[in-house]
């Protein structure tokens, strides 16, 4: 894990493998790495604004137990984001397939089912009245 | 049209994406100062870290993307963004978990 992490740091390794690309692909790389950036931005704002926004819910803490997963999720986006975008630019160096990755499907599905939790809640909410 | 310019704009489109990459995390920041403002001590001081961190960032990605022609890609400058994020959202841990307290 380290070594991935010290090979981010380090644009002199990853420009030594393969040949330099035409910079466009690498410019499109670098939109997609910062549209990802973007998304993960929007969850930790998303848990920033939960955690101030959000009535009280029936359960105890349970806006805080979102807003936290939000930030954590978001985080975890923006390391994916970068991570990623390195193995691409890699690949698209040393002229392979770029990665494939079950990271948007595995991210819509947890956005997917924690708005479905969410939705249980309002109803609950406003059945159980206050 | 000027030679050597891509007719597709690229770099022109990353630098957009760069500035609406710095809009988002001037929302967040706006968002965790919003958040921080409760007259403690300690949540100032995590407010004064988001903001810090605002400011790198800026450093960091304004000047991505400016000029004409072959733009520089890829470098530290994106690990590094990353690492601003990340700092961003265990900043909001912080204040969250404070607010319980």
């Amino acid at each position: 894990m380290w070594e991935a992490i010290r090979r981010w740091f380090d644009p002199a390794e990853l420009g030594s493998v393969g040949e330099t690309p035409d910079y466009r692909f690498s410019l499109a790389n670098e939109r997609t790495f910062l549209a990802w950036l973007r998304t993960g931005l929007a969850l930790v704002g998303g848990g920033l604004a939960a955690a101030q926004f959000l009535p009280p819910l029936p359960m105890s803490h349970l806006r805080e137990v979102i807003a936290v997963a939000l930030l954590l999720l978001g985080a975890a986006v923006a390391v994916r984001a970068v991570d990623h975008w390195a193995r691409t630019e890699r690949a698209i160096r040393l002229g392979q397939e770029l990665p494939a990755s079950r990271f948007p499907a595995i991210l819509a599905l947890a956005v997917g089912v924690g708005a479905l939790l969410l939705v249980v809640a309002v109803l609950m909410r406003a059945v159980g009245g206050r | 049209m000027s030679t050597g310019r891509d007719p597709g704009l690229q770099p022109e489109r990353t630098r957009l994406a760069w500035r609406r990459t710095l809009l988002t995390v001037t929302v967040v920041t706006v968002l965790a100062v919003r958040l921080a403002a409760t007259g403690d001590p300690t949540d100032a001081l995590i407010a004064g870290g988001t903001v810090l961190v605002w400011g790198a960032l800026l450093v960091l990605c304004w000047p991505r993307g400016t000029g004409t022609g072959p733009a520089r890609t890829g470098g530290r400058t994106l690990p590094l963004v990353t690492a601003g994020t990340v700092v961003l959202a265990l900043l909001g841990v912080l204040l969250v978990l404070r607010g319980l307290g």
